[in-house]
């Protein structure tokens, strides 16, 4: 027996009728996002964490089942965590480099009254 | 299968540079890891713009974000969300072995694309005819609130660029379909039918983070 057909005898194989649940929890969980979004929880950015949460717990369903990486060797997810690790350096030094400036705007927004745009 | 027919199959397709079948495998794989981390960062790039300009003009944003119908991008999730678990259906038929299976299984995601790039197409020529256009095309009369082709450039740039990985998705089922009809698969060499799960997968991961951010939030 080759070491590759070993190594699969020893992982827990994903069966079809795993795939089929976590399909089941994917339309679930959209279902939940959709209505969340129809409820105000005070603010929007309260309403977008949960959004983004909800949308987090989807793409790990993905990524864990779809994916296989909860049942392939540990290098791939490794990979795709520097992956996400990088992106999150990316969004957080962009927005201490935009928070660290004026407020610009671009310069084909023409705004009729000074009031909307600005104010954030 | 037995164990010489097996191994066959394997050295039917094992690359000269490769000592044995899991040592192509796992390159493979961590080369399609390594391409699928590029991705997150090409599209990075646009979820990183688009979080720091809805800070800084969440009015226009959201008032932007009501032009979109949140029905068809429901659809368009569901859609996307069966063709991954039709895709995942396929390479598990393909590491059983099981033939048919694994075309009708391909064939079930390239349909679901297909409907997924018809519901688009149907979205995109509608915001064509309000004039809901990326930056200076935009030209929706009307507005309460001024700004709006903004979200409208991220719309077109985000969808657009997650449509083009669609279209190419599709080739790559395409030609699956084609080598799963010529029997080239089995389940000693599936590995073209695992790597283009991922990236399949990773589609519609990215879809995962669109719906939420152009549909609902804005």
């Amino acid at each position: 027996m080759s070491a590759h057909a070993q190594a699969h005898a020893h992982g827990k194989h994903p069966t079809a009728k795993t795939f089929l649940m976590v399909l089941i929890a994917l339309l679930v969980l959209t279902a939940v996002t959709v209505a969340a979004a129809g409820i105000h929880f005070g603010s929007p950015a309260v309403n977008a964490v949960i959004a983004l949460l909800i949308a987090s717990v989807k793409g790990s369903l993905v990524a864990l089942f779809f994916m296989h990486l909860r049942y392939d060797k540990p290098v791939n997810a490794v990979i795709f965590c520097s992956g996400l690790l990088f992106l999150a350096l990316f969004l957080i030094f962009c927005y201490i480099d935009v928070g660290s400036r004026e407020v610009t705007v671009p310069a084909n927004l023409k705004v009729p009254a000074p009031a909307a745009p600005a104010k954030q | 299968m037995s164990q010489t027919a097996v191994q066959e199959q394997d050295s039917r397709f094992l690359q000269h540079h490769f000592t044995e079948m899991e040592q192509q495998v796992d390159a493979s794989k961590i080369g399609m890891w390594l391409f699928l981390v590029t991705e997150i960062l090409l599209f990075g790039g646009l979820f990183v713009g688009f979080a720091l300009m809805q800070a800084r003009h969440h009015e226009a944003f959201i008032a932007a974000h009501h032009h979109l119908d949140r029905g068809l991008g429901v659809l368009n999730t569901v859609v996307l969300l069966i063709s991954s678990w039709t895709m995942v259906m396929a390479v598990h038929s393909s590491q059983k072995g099981d033939r048919r299976k694994l075309i009708l299984f391909l064939a079930l995601t390239l349909v679901c694309a297909g409907i997924f790039l018809g519901v688009k197409y149907f979205e995109y020529s509608h915001k064509f005819h309000e004039g809901l256009l990326p930056g200076k095309y935009y030209s929706h009369k009307g507005d309460a609130v001024p700004g709006q082709f903004m979200f409208f450039s991220f719309y077109f740039m985000m969808t657009g660029l997650h449509g083009l990985h669609i279209v190419a998705g599709m080739i790559a089922i395409a030609w699956l379909l084609v080598r799963a009809v010529r029997g080239d698969f089995s389940a000693a060499y599936n590995t073209p039918v695992d790597i283009t799960g991922l990236y399949w997968h990773l589609v519609d991961l990215i879809w995962i983070y669109l719906f939420p951010l152009l549909y609902l939030i804005g």
